[in-house]
């Protein structure tokens, strides 16, 4: 059952390949249909390989399928090569399932644009690198899904590439992931200088086998090189810009980036290498507090956004950060577990997102919304249980997960993290909260042009969102604290090796100490509080938020600028590199090296022209040539010696 | 003592297949359709050849009182020529009916030269191997004139034809020399005699072998024996170029290998210095000129000179690298130029217009599939990755490294970088000039697009998954000394 993991990856290719290559011909059915199918069945597939998996005992849970070698030079080796474990097995669900929902959602969608084919064609794309990256069992096949998913950001973020504003953010997007990418490329060179082989499992193995103490340097500078990337695909502090603007693309492309696809890529990677992370507290440290207070940031940010995709967007980046930060105190099984819980309630907000924006007619401003939850009524309940589920109440999915978080950066990293953590569980709360009243309650500020065309989206637009809800209602009893189906299921990964003794972080999953219950309530209510106080200034006194702004008008200014962080990068790196790469242009390159090139070609043209005169069309001529070289000949045989 | 008569069974069935060719065209009604026969006649014959050549004996075997050798360099290059003739074949069909030189004569001629090619192979003594140097001369003597009421194509055969008699008087004169001094023609006798003397030669049979090197640069187009090239490649149909660019070049480094690596092997030091310095002329003097030219046929000529010289330095590296090097090379050259000359044939119209460098303006977005095709071979023959040509010139200059010909080898990537300005000038035409000309409607065949498409193959297969053909080639290298 296990060998027909190559086929989770093949139908989104076939898909890619009909779609580009005839899909322009084809109707926008049969695309749909080729699309929607390609990662369907990928999705069973996934399915299949999951259950296979489960037959072996939880030890012997990984299978490694090398399809064919692909690079060999000396010693290195990278073949094209798939590993199923637990955690891999669980991406690949995760990415084709919500994938799949969204494909789905798409055809609603997308129905009226005139890039149908190209759409979905990238959309495929997107799966399949994603899904190229989370089953590579080596680090450089893992980098090219990397940096496919890049490529598959830049071309559906810039997807209606017409509106200026589109094309940035897919430059931007793109641009600021190479600074990672940089990074990661740096680190994989470092892994394989050092232990010789980019295999994940040799790597692994000798990690233990070659006696890396904790704290060495060159693993905590790999650590923090691989991090590095992290931080770019992930959205992480200093490198999060891109994910706001990424919603220039269509919200479903949203949806696949935010929940399935992409930002969960640094996660994902760091889960993947936690025995090499294990080893260097101090990287460790540095992810804790990245996420830490990434989490808290982007939060702040989002409490005043009027643009209901970039509350989102923002909220994204922020439980991201709460992903590292499980990660950096080293409960990787919490992170993971979040990033599930993430996929279904976030791809349900921004589906639903999508679904409100659609109805008015492409209108996204929230001060421009409410009352719509008559109108709209399937997509109003939908977003209702996302909301709660993102907002931490028992039991939605959303509730367990952060709550894990909450309870191991207590148990397992100190009282700053846990406290900067609740804090922003409050914000999110409240942000949340105040996008769900301003949307679809209150009264209705929406123009009576929109309104006219008010209404719900289709059924095949409908039925993801209620998938979604479902399962962002049930997702969380995965990982019920005592009786974590999760937990267990992922334990081969995170906790096989020895080292946690030596480094003194727990990698295993002992709940223990933290009083788990009287933390359920505390979190809870912290949830509670937030919704109670956006419910006090956004349906009680509507005119709370104004007089507040007005008072807090500097505080206000700076989070609706968010930080006005766009703005000093343009000054700090955007502009002195433009500058600096105008003066390498103009005098290095075009001076000197065009050149000195210009010069040689000039040269070796002008002897071309010369030359040529030789060619005079007599036989003569030619005739005499040879015999000039019969002479030069004879006279190298006979008298050269 | 043998006269194994099937051990040449692949060149008598293509000489049966000859005949049958001039027998059906001379039979079939002059009307329309009777012709179109013939390609399909040749084309079987060139397949039957191959799956003999392909089962034939992997041992060395010699027959008819050792003057034919068959041996796995031999076989390895008789499937290069039936490769390269059957593509040819397949190029010619709709162009020679379009250019009205639809003579049955056409393919039985072209059948004739490919014997001339095996047998050059083949050859084990020199008196055979000149006989097949003259069949496939004479044949394409013929072949550069076929277009008879073309002053130019006239001009050109007649030009070939008095050069090539000059020049195959000097290989006959070094032949008879070399009989003189040591009173044999076998190849592996001479070796014998040579080894005998214990390396001290006499300064005649040197001059004999010069003479040999003269009559074989000039078959391989080695600078200065290559004026003809230009003014020929040009004048000729662009089928028969195509054609003379491949076969008769591959079967003269054949010879050249054979000859030099068994016969002068053990005094490898008297010649290799010449070689040395011809490869730097041919390679030099081809990418140089080839920069100046405006017809794509001239520039073709002057990068098969080009691409000889590259040929040559794996001769003087004269180590079993650079014979496997020249296999490979020889069947990239094929796939890449064949390819090349078949999308020339495509895009000219009748009377050979259309083959200026300038008149492929635009064709990038025209005709996207044959401008993808051509940049592949183009791409190919400036030796850039991942296509046939990058391998085949990363063994011709390791060979040169591994017997300590570095500079030999920097200058050949010199060489290499020179060519890269009128490789990817074509490709920067196609796609990035306005068209200059409108595209009339193209000749296309089932026949040329399946020679395009197995050109192209040929050129990514090799050049992506080269190792399985290269060890082919290993197996076949001479065994020397």
């Amino acid at each position: 059952m296990l060998n027909t993991v190559a086929l989770v990856l093949l139908f989104p290719l076939i898909g890619t390949i009909i779609n580009g290559l005839i899909g322009k011909n084809l109707r926008k059915e049969t695309v749909g249909c080729i699309a929607c199918g390609a990662i369907g069945l990928s999705f069973l597939v996934s399915i299949v390989v999951f259950f296979g998996l489960l037959r072996f005992p939880p030890d012997a849970r990984l299978f490694e399928k090398t399809l064919f070698s692909w690079i060999e030079s000396g010693s290195f080796k990278a073949a094209f090569a798939l590993q199923v474990d637990p955690l891999s097995s669980l991406m690949i669900l995760i990415v084709t399932g919500v994938g799949f929902l969204i494909h789905i959602y798409s055809i609603g969608y997308m129905h009226n644009d005139k890039g149908y084919h190209r759409y979905f064609c990238y959309m495929n794309l997107f799966t399949f690198s994603m899904l190229l990256l989370v089953l590579s069992n080596n680090f450089l096949l893992m980098f090219i899904g990397w940096e496919a998913v890049g490529l598959c950001s830049y071309l559906l973020i810039g997807f209606w590439f017409e509106k200026k504003s589109a094309s940035n953010a897919a430059k931007k997007a793109f641009v600021v992931n190479r600074v990672g990418d940089f990074g990661f490329a740096l680190g994989i060179m470092l892994i394989f200088l050092t232990f010789h082989t980019i295999d994940f499992t040799e790597v692994f193995s000798s990690v233990s086998n070659e006696g890396f103490h904790a704290g060495s340097f060159t693993i905590t500078l790999i650590t923090l090189l691989l991090f590095m990337g992290a931080t770019g695909k992930s959205a992480q502090i200093p490198l999060y810009t891109w994910l706001p603007d990424a919603m220039e693309g269509p919200t479903p492309v949203s949806a696949l980036i935010h929940a399935a696809t992409m930002v969960t890529a640094g996660v994902y990677m760091i889960a993947r290498c936690n025995v090499l992370y294990v080893l260097s507290p101090f990287t460790m440290t540095v992810v804790a507090s990245i996420g830490a207070a990434t989490a808290l940031f982007a939060a702040t940010i989002g409490l005043v956004q009027n643009d209901i995709k970039r509350v989102l967007a923002y909220s994204t980046i922020s439980q991201l950060g709460y992903m590292f930060l499980a990660c950096g105190v080293g409960a990787f099984t919490a992170g993971i577990f979040h990033l599930m819980t993430h996929a279904f309630f976030k791809a349900l907000l921004f589906l639903g997102s999508g679904s409100v924006i659609h109805a008015l007619s492409g209108e996204q401003d929230m001060r421009k919304m409410g009352g719509l939850r008559h109108q709209i009524p399937i997509t109003y309940k939908t977003f209702l249980i996302g909301t709660v589920a993102i907002a931490g109440i028992p039991p939605f999915a959303g509730f367990f997960s952060k709550d894990e978080i909450l309870l191991e950066s207590l148990t397992r990293g100190n009282f700053i993290y846990w406290s900067i953590a609740s804090l922003a569980a409050l914000f999110t709360a409240f942000y949340m909260f105040r996008l769900l009243f301003m949307t679809f309650h209150g009264k209705s500020r929406v123009d009576h042009h929109a309104a006219e065309h008010l209404h719900e989206s289709p059924k095949n637009m409908t039925l993801p969102l209620t998938i979604l809800a479902g399962l962002s209602f049930v997702g969380g009893f995965l990982g019920i604290p005592g009786a974590s189906a999760i937990n267990n299921f992922l334990a081969p990964v995170f906790s096989s090796h020895i080292h946690t003794e030596m480094s003194g972080i727990h990698t295993g999953s002992q709940h223990g100490e933290g009083h788990p219950y009287l933390m359920m309530v505390i979190s809870t209510a912290i949830a509670i509080a937030g919704i109670s106080l956006a419910y006090q200034m956004y349906i009680k006194k509507p005119d709370l938020p104004k007089r507040l702004s007005e008072r807090f008008h500097i505080f206000y200014k700076l989070l609706l600028n968010k930080y006005y962080i766009d703005e000093i990068y343009d000054v700090l790196f955007v502009n002195t590199t433009k500058k600096g790469s105008v003066l390498l242009w103009k005098y290095i390159d075009a001076g000197m090296i065009d050149g000195s090139v210009n010069g040689i070609a000039r040269l070796v043209g002008w002897f071309s022209n010369v030359f040529r005169l030789l060619q005079t069309g007599y036989v003569r001529n030619y005739a005499f040539y040879i015999v000039v070289g019969c002479i030069f000949i004879i006279v190298l045989t006979i008298l050269g010696k | 003592m043998t006269f194994n008569i099937l051990s040449i069974l692949p060149i008598l069935v293509l000489a049966g297949f000859g005949m049958i060719v001039l027998l059906v065209d001379v039979l079939s009604s002059r009307k329309l359709g009777g012709k179109n026969f013939l390609a399909y006649i040749s084309l079987i014959g060139i397949i039957t050849a191959a799956i003999l050549t392909k089962n034939s004996t992997s041992t060395t075997l010699f027959s008819f009182s050792e003057t034919i050798i068959i041996d796995n360099y031999s076989l390895f290059f008789n499937f290069i020529f039936l490769l390269s003739t059957g593509l040819i074949i397949m190029i010619s069909h709709s162009y020679i009916k379009r250019e009205e030189i639809n003579y049955g004569e056409y393919y039985a001629l072209i059948l004739f030269s490919t014997i001339g090619m095996m047998l050059m192979a083949s050859g084990a003594d020199l008196l055979n191997i000149y006989i097949g140097l003259e069949v496939m001369s004479i044949s394409i003597y013929i072949l550069t004139g076929f277009k008879r009421s073309k002053l130019i194509s006239n001009e050109a055969s007649l030009k070939y034809f008095l050069l090539g008699a000059f020049a195959t008087g000097f290989l006959l004169f070094g032949i008879s020399i070399i009989y003189g001094t040591t009173g044999t023609i076998n190849l592996n006798q001479i070796a014998c005699f040579i080894a005998e003397k214990g390396g001290k030669s006499d300064p005649l049979m040197l001059m004999g072998m010069g003479l040999i090197i003269i009559g074989l640069g000039f078959k391989v187009a080695s600078v200065p024996f290559h004026a003809w090239v230009p003014d020929v490649y040009e004048g000729a149909p662009t089928a028969v170029t195509a054609f003379m660019s491949v076969g008769p070049k591959a079967a003269g480094f054949a010879v050249f290998l054979r000859i030099f690596l068994t016969a002068f092997g053990s005094i490898h030091y008297e010649w290799q210095k010449i070689i040395y310095i011809l490869a730097i002329l041919t390679m030099t003097t081809g990418n140089i000129i080839a920069i100046a030219q405006v017809n794509i046929k001239r520039m073709l000529a002057y990068s098969s000179i080009a691409h000889a010289g590259y040929l040559l330095i794996a001769l003087v590296a004269d180590n079993n690298m650079g014979v496997s090097g020249t296999l490979f090379y020889v069947l990239s050259y094929t796939f890449m130029n064949i390819g090349a000359f078949a999308i020339v044939i495509i895009l000219s119209q009748k009377g050979d217009e259309f083959i200026q460098i300038n008149d492929y303006a635009g064709l990038g977005l025209k005709h996207p599939l044959l401008a993808i095709a051509m940049s592949i071979f183009m791409l190919s023959m400036a030796g850039v990755p991942p296509t046939a040509g990058f391998v085949g010139k990363f063994y011709i200059f390791s060979a040169a490294i591994k017997s300590g010909y570095i500079g030999l080898a920097i200058i050949g990537v010199i060489n290499a970088v020179i060519s890269v300005y009128y490789y990817l000038r074509i490709m920067v035409i196609m796609y990035m000039k306005e068209p200059s000309r409108e595209f009339s409607p193209l000749t296309i065949s089932p026949l040329i697009i399946a020679a395009i498409v197995i050109s192209v193959i040929g050129t990514l297969q090799l050049g992506i998954f080269p190792s399985k053909v290269m060890e082919m080639a290993q197996q076949s290298i001479l065994i020397l000394k």
